[in-house]
């Protein structure tokens, strides 16, 4: 496409910047498919937006897998490890009391405590690294003042591509979206 | 677009434009609420000849931006007088003392920890139908997952309250948790009661994370619909209160806007909760029945308790699952075909396998207690449990106590084995009424007849339960409620993203 010699920031007549363009698709299947057409153009800033994840949409969108996983374990596993060091701890200098006869240091005896605290941690990653992740929370976003996408929450599916886009060019990406199936398309502005 | 195909007319009947024709083809399912009799083919988990997206949403919030009907605010003034009890019969213990309770030196714990095994048992269940059966990919958890994980929480607080005022001098309770203190006094991490205190703050804590994460995206379909009613509004006193909704939905939603990218972190999230939490659960009534295993009483220092108190506590929480979801679903509009019988039929299932499981550990028990030779142990389970005091003058006056639970939740359960019981709701109710009971006896036979009766006859003692002990535990039922029934009022009740996901018209690939 030739967006790439047009100026970077578009902007309507009122000289309101857009955010991008919105297209809505009648059914998951249909949306599936534009996706699929959206990740063939060869565009990255773009978000497919349904009341559900659709099944497989991932890769119909070209998602990478998330590295959220590997945040969980680091925490998981430190937070076992804090809580298991922080027992011998207590056991063995801050508070050494025998108890059973046994050695101050026993670690058998610290081994349910380390998990609950690992779980705790864990836990905790998963949330707040998703959000993070996520760049949430967020309470305004551009998309949220159209009252077409607010009704994604309960039954639309829409695809917006993001002006911020290499390869945004309004007019361009209205015809993909057109000829993806699309039953409606407009243009966002970033207000 | 070709007009015959299934999701797009499913669609544009989505979109106002039009009737969908009935479906020409033979539909095997059987969409009116009866269960199949092919057993290749699965009931649908969401009733109803056409029911779309949008019929779930209406449902779903309505129960919230309508109300669910002039029943409610009745009943929840009567709940909350109950739960009111709770507080009232604690702050009586702490101002008089531990007395106040039919406690005395052979049977020190009684119904304070009855109490507390009872609740955080059935707050088992919750986080079973959330993780486990995630993992197991059941779909038909998603209509009930909810529900489930809101009473799990609440299950939770009664049981935590227990524990907390059963310790004699109440202001010292902060002393359960690692807190440095000027005496630089540490709590013995060797005991299982301090596991306790972690497995069940670790076990609150994780599944209201859980229990809040699902619900984002809840909130933020009834925030979109407050927000969309004040875009449309004309009459302002509607929209103050669609103002309040849009604030503090909004704000629990923490600004979701369901993006695919986010979903994409957010389903990995939920997996790997769910996959924490399932050691977890298994682990919090594993530390629980430490808490008398690791003892060196007969009747309590027993290896099978980790398993058959995990087992108990399944059996008893999907009872008390069944005693909230079959009256709500007689009092809200539309919910049977939401909750339908299938939901209904598979939870009666896990009620006869955990039910057999349960009297399986109860016949080993006994097994163990004559092979192990042990004469303590013998006389504890045969004299103190089973034989009655009117048959051998050495048996305890608590033979009912053992019999009740036996009945109730050995016997009862059998029922299920009759397809007919297993798909009428009163029956279920019935049945879940009697493992309710019986899995409460069975904590007051564990605790109760082990202690009351020890190594030493001279120190032999009846237990009897003071109005206080019986007040106490009525005011955490209401309390119980009470609290569930505020997230009926204002929580989503059912997880509408999840509902919709595995909805007919939701694949993508249907062809």
């Amino acid at each position: 496409m030739a967006a790439a010699a047009k100026p970077r920031i578009f902007q309507t007549e009122q000289g309101t910047p857009i955010f991008g363009v919105m297209a809505e698709f009648a059914t998951p299947a249909d949306i599936y498919h534009a996706a699929e057409k959206v990740r063939d153009a060869g565009f990255s800033d773009w978000d497919v937006y349904s009341p559900f994840p659709v099944h497989g949409i991932d890769e119909a969108m070209g998602i990478k897998r998330t590295r959220l996983p590997l945040l969980v374990a680091v925490v998981g596993l430190s937070g076992a490890v804090l809580g298991f060091g922080f027992q011998y701890w207590v056991a063995t200098q801050g508070y050494a009391t025998v108890v059973q006869g046994k050695p101050f240091g026993s670690w058998q005896t610290f081994v349910p405590v380390a998990f609950e605290i690992g779980v705790l941690f864990t836990a905790f990653a998963t949330l707040l690294g998703m959000l993070i992740f996520n760049r949430l929370p967020r309470w305004h976003h551009p998309l949220m003042c159209n009252e077409r996408f607010l009704k994604v929450s309960d039954d639309r599916f829409v695809i917006a591509i993001e002006a911020t886009d290499p390869k945004f060019d309004p007019q361009a990406v209205r015809t993909l979206l057109q000829k993806a199936g699309a039953t409606s398309v407009e243009l966002v502005e970033d207000k | 677009m070709s007009a015959i195909h299934p999701d797009q007319v499913s669609a544009a009947k989505l979109a106002g434009m039009m009737r969908p024709p009935p479906e020409p083809e033979f539909d095997p399912v059987t969409r009116d609420g009866s269960l199949v009799e092919d057993p290749a083919v699965r009931a649908p988990l969401v009733l109803g000849k056409d029911t779309s997206f949008n019929d779930v949403t209406e449902t779903v919030c309505g129960y919230i931006e309508k109300g669910p009907g002039r029943w409610f605010w009745p009943v929840f003034f009567l709940v909350s007088q109950v739960a009111g009890l709770m507080p009232l019969m604690i702050l009586y213990l702490i101002i008089t003392g531990v007395g106040v309770w039919g406690l005395n030196n052979q049977v020190d714990w009684a119904w304070d920890i009855t109490n507390f095994v009872f609740w955080i048992g059935i707050g088992h269940a919750g986080t079973l139908i959330s993780a486990i059966l995630c993992l197991l990919k059941q779909k038909w958890r998603t209509s009930i997952n909810r529900a489930a994980e809101a009473m799990t929480i609440f299950a939770v607080i009664c049981a935590g309250t227990f524990p907390g005022v059963h310790i004699g001098r109440v202001w010292m309770a902060w002393m359960l948790f690692p807190i440095p203190n000027s005496n630089a006094i540490w709590p013995n991490f060797k005991s299982p009661l301090l596991w306790d205190v972690f497995a069940v703050s670790t076990y609150g804590t994780v599944s209201a994370l859980f229990w809040f994460m699902g619900m984002i995206p809840d909130f933020a379909t009834l925030r979109d619909r407050a927000a969309l009613r004040i875009m449309r509004a004309s009459d302002p006193s509607v929209m103050k209160v669609d103002r309040i909704r849009c604030f503090v939905y909004g704000m629990l939603a923490l600004g979701w806007r369901f993006s695919t990218r986010h979903w994409h972190r957010y389903e990995k999230a939920y997996i790997l909760l769910a996959g924490i939490s399932t050691p977890l659960v298994l682990s919090v009534h594993s530390i629980v029945s430490f808490d008398f295993a690791t003892s060196i009483l007969p009747g309590w220092h027993t290896t099978i308790f980790p398993p058959y108190f995990v087992a108990g506590a399944i059996f008893g929480g999907f009872a008390m699952v069944l005693l909230l979801m079959i009256p709500s679903r007689e009092l809200f509009p539309g919910m049977k075909a939401l909750i339908t019988l299938r939901h209904l039929e598979n939870m009666a299932k896990i009620i006869l396998v955990t039910g057999f499981m349960v009297g399986f550990a109860y016949a080993m028990e006994f097994f163990v207690a004559w092979y192990g030779g042990n004469q303590y142990e013998l006389h504890v389970f045969l004299y103190n449990r089973v034989v009655p005091d009117w048959v051998d003058p050495r048996g305890a006056p608590y033979w009912w106590a053992y019999w009740s639970m036996i009945i109730c939740n050995v016997v009862f359960p059998q029922l299920f084995w009759f397809k007919a019981c297993r798909q009428s709701p009163v029956v279920i109710f019935i049945v879940s009424v009697a493992v309710t009971i019986g899995m409460w006896f069975e904590r007051f036979v564990i605790i109760v007849t082990s202690l009351h009766r020890a190594f030493l006859p001279g120190e032999w003692h009846m237990f009897f339960p003071t109005p206080v002990d019986i007040l106490t535990f009525v005011g955490s039922c209401g309390t119980f409620l009470t609290l569930y029934m505020l997230f009926m009022r204002f929580l989503p009740m059912f997880a509408m993203s999840e509902i919709k996901a595995v909805m007919p018209q939701a694949n993508p690939h249907k062809h």
